[in-house]
């Protein structure tokens, strides 16, 4: 494998969080050395960066490849793909597919489908119960042999909770980490939108906010009881963060994550009944996306992730409250974050923290940082470059994209995984 | 004064001059109604198709005779029992529609903005005749002609719809129309029935009917559906008729020469109590019904209208 020199480039270091001028050297997959001023004279494949960033790869939990059962969705030959022109050199998979993720030979599968068509890096999770259906936890051991990242019901709440309890109280004494979605589903079920003036004008059934939090509470206190490593996969709404912050606190093995989309795109968003605008949990108010905003800047909330749902246009093309829901999201990622970054509201390091760094941690991964001798996982990108989203470029099989039309900055250049690039940029 | 729209989609989209100049032109429909004569020529060679995804009985015979007296060609489908139980998609639906090419289609839909979807997909007018909790126009629109008869004006009234708002396509629309027309609307019902951000809507929110009928020049009752009365929403039907029924007693809080109206069907003992339905001095349900036939035609003959002129415009 040849070397790697970037040289003038923009080193976005989540780790020491500073954003400065530097170089990078990569070799043997790993990043080799580092630094400011002037580059070395090494027998590398020189690439000048121009001024363009260079970070750690997108570790993006939460990824549906639609693989197996509903491959006219997606794959994850495509989502891989749409990763890698994503600047994601990490794809956390979910376990809600057509049959689901809940034995360790179906977890051995898509691993194996990872390994050969997926130009980046994909780690699959496990579902917490069997069949996702919350009355039997599954081989929770097997499956962290088979590789399991983490184990995770997605949308589909435990509500038995001494179903949850015992298997969060074995799921400890393995050491696994449970990724669950805090919504209380008698307050939920059948929802499309979030409460409100907007939603009652529309006439489409609403789910109050919250309906988050006291899924929130009912998690962590059960955390409490259990001491489970537990991580919430999207909190959304500012009436939820008290608890997250107590619970840190309390010293529970807490973490959190928020979608792209809730850090972007409001209720408003929705307009009339357009349903690439239709995810779970709802776009939320313009205080709650900007009190996420700030949950994300202070630490509260870990990580972000795409939540990349392909729907295809049959599901899409109904009335918004029987449409399905989710977005594609694996490309749009990169761009919709630097949105943040040009409003001042977040700073790359802080991006790259919730995006890369954090998400890696979390998952006992190596990468996720510019540090020397970790893998060399990185992308490069402009941070400023315009472009005009048209949703028919993406590369995932599903164009649902709610950012169709819109103005758009920041491009991915390059993605190298373990200092192979994986995509580059030709135009 | 003009009406430049291609579909009546909802009240939301209207300015008050739309809404004058469709409520004026209704007017001369309520007249011709009453005389002899009641055949008018504005939509001859026009065919009008009425789609209903949901029962209804008076909306569409409403549409049907207010499309016959102008000389349409009227179809009616009922879709409950059509190819959508076959699983055919609405969009789907509507293509095939669109291939008979109809100039005028009524469509009721039980999902909030199904019809907003289906007049994407279609080359001629659509009329809104109820989209789940979201828009009825037509009945705003009757509403509007039928106060405006009745008080002379529809500007500076004080109005009060009682009931079911939280699932009621009807209030919003009212509630839309008569705030675009400036008047002092109040929303009277339990909280369980009041929509969440109701009071954002520039309206006043009431809890109790008394308080909420003082002074009202027009009380709107709303229609409680039977599947809501088994104590999910409210404990009971009679607790429901004791608190917000309306009675001789709850309407004397009212203006003395205060309109009642309902858009019906009713549920005599439930919203209302059937003397006042029909005490002639006070009730208008029966003059709603009628002014729904006229102010349907006039929406279809200025759709109609923008329709021709628009094809026109494209041979040119």
């Amino acid at each position: 494998m040849t070397a790697i020199l970037f040289t003038n480039a923009r080193l976005i270091d989540p780790e020491a969080q500073t954003d400065a001028p530097g170089w990078l050297l990569v070799r043997d997959g790993r990043i080799a050395d580092r630094g400011t001023g002037a580059a070395p004279v090494v027998e590398a494949r020189v690439i000048d960066a121009g001024g363009k960033c260079l970070a750690p790869g997108i570790v993006d939990i939460g990824v549906k490849t639609c693989e197996p059962g509903e491959r006219h969705k997606e794959s994850i030959r495509t989502a891989g793909a749409a990763a890698a022109a994503g600047g994601v050199t990490t794809m956390v998979t979910r376990p809600d597919t057509t049959p689901p993720i809940d034995t360790p030979e179906a977890l051995e599968f898509v691993r194996r489908r990872g390994e050969q068509v997926s130009p980046v890096r994909m780690l699959p999770m496990a579902a917490l119960t069997k069949a996702r259906a919350g009355r039997e936890m599954t081989e929770i051991g097997f499956l962290l042999d088979a590789g399991a990242a983490a184990f995770t019901d997605c949308d589909h709440v435990v509500t038995d909770t001494k179903v949850l309890t015992r298997a969060m109280t074995y799921a400890r004494s393995l050491g696994a980490l449970l990724i669950m979605h805090p919504q209380e589903p008698g307050l939920s079920s059948g929802a499309a939108v979030t409460s409100g003036k907007f939603a009652s004008l529309r006439g489409l059934p609403a789910v109050s906010p919250m309906a988050e939090r006291i899924g929130l509470e009912r998690d962590l206190a059960l955390v409490e009881m259990t001491r489970a490593r537990y991580h919430a996969d999207q909190i959304t709404t500012a009436a939820a963060l008290p608890a997250l912050t107590r619970a840190k606190a309390g010293g529970l093995d807490v973490t959190a994550g928020v979608s792209i989309h809730h850090l972007t795109l409001n209720e408003f968003d929705v307009g009339d009944y357009r349903t690439f605008f239709k995810v779970k949990p709802p776009l939320r108010a313009e205080d709650d996306r900007l009190a996420m905003v700030e949950a994300v800047a202070d630490g509260t909330i870990d990580i972000i992730s795409s939540m990349h749902t392909p729907q295809d246009e049959e599901s899409k093309r109904l009335p918004f409250e029987v449409a399905a829901s989710g977005a594609v999201a694996l490309e749009t990622l990169l761009p919709a974050a630097m949105r943040l970054y040009h409003a001042g509201q977040l700073s790359l390091p802080q991006l790259f923290r919730a995006m890369a760094l954090n998400p890696a941690r979390r998952l006992g991964l190596e990468t996720g940082t510019l540090a020397v001798e970790a893998p060399a996982d990185l992308v490069l990108f402009d941070a400023h470059a315009p472009f005009l989203l048209d949703r028919f470029t993406l590369r995932s099989k599903s164009k649902n994209t709610p950012f169709d039309g819109m103005r758009m900055e920041g491009k991915v250049l390059m993605t190298l995984v373990a200092g192979a690039p994986v995509f580059e940029r030709t135009a | 004064m003009t009406f430049a729209k291609r579909h009546l989609l909802g009240i939301e989209p209207l300015h008050p001059t739309d809404i004058t100049a469709l409520l004026d032109h209704a007017d001369r429909y309520a007249e011709m109604g009453r005389g002899s004569a009641k055949h008018g020529t504005a939509l001859t060679g026009l065919t009008q198709i009425n789609m209903f995804f949901e029962n209804s009985t008076r909306t569409q015979a409403s549409f049907e005779l207010a499309g016959m007296r102008l000389g349409a060609d009227v179809m009616n489908m009922s879709m409950q029992t059509s190819s959508v139980k076959k699983g055919e998609t609405l969009i789907d639906t509507a293509l095939t529609l669109n291939a008979m090419h109809p100039d005028l289609l009524v469509v009721r839909h039980p999902h909030s903005g199904a019809v907003n979807l289906l007049a994407e997909k279609v080359n001629c007018a659509v009329l809104n005749a109820g989209d789940g909790r979201h828009e009825h126009p037509t009945q705003a629109l009757l509403d509007a002609l039928t106060i405006r008869r009745a008080k002379g004006r529809l500007h500076r009234l004080n109005i009060a719809i009682c009931g079911d708002i939280a699932h009621s396509r009807v209030a919003r629309s009212n509630i839309l129309l008569l705030g675009k027309m400036e008047n002092r609307v109040k929303l009277v019902g339990p909280p369980t029935l009041i929509p969440s951000g109701a009071a954002d809507w520039g309206v006043e929110v009431y809890e109790d009917m008394r308080e909420g009928l003082a002074g009202a020049d027009v009380v709107m009752m709303l229609r409680l559906q039977k599947e809501r009365m088994d104590g999910g929403f409210i404990p009971s039907e009679r607790e429901y008729y004791h608190r917000y029924g309306l009675d001789a007693e709850k309407l004397s809080h009212a203006k003395p020469d205060a309109i009642v109206m309902h858009p019906g069907p009713m549920n005599r003992g439930v919203e209302i109590d059937g003397t006042i339905a029909d005490d002639i001095n006070r009730s208008v349900i029966q003059e709603q019904v009628e002014m729904g036939v006229a102010v349907r035609m006039a929406a279809m003959e200025l759709l109609a209208q923008n329709l021709k002129a628009e094809r026109e415009a494209a041979h040119v």
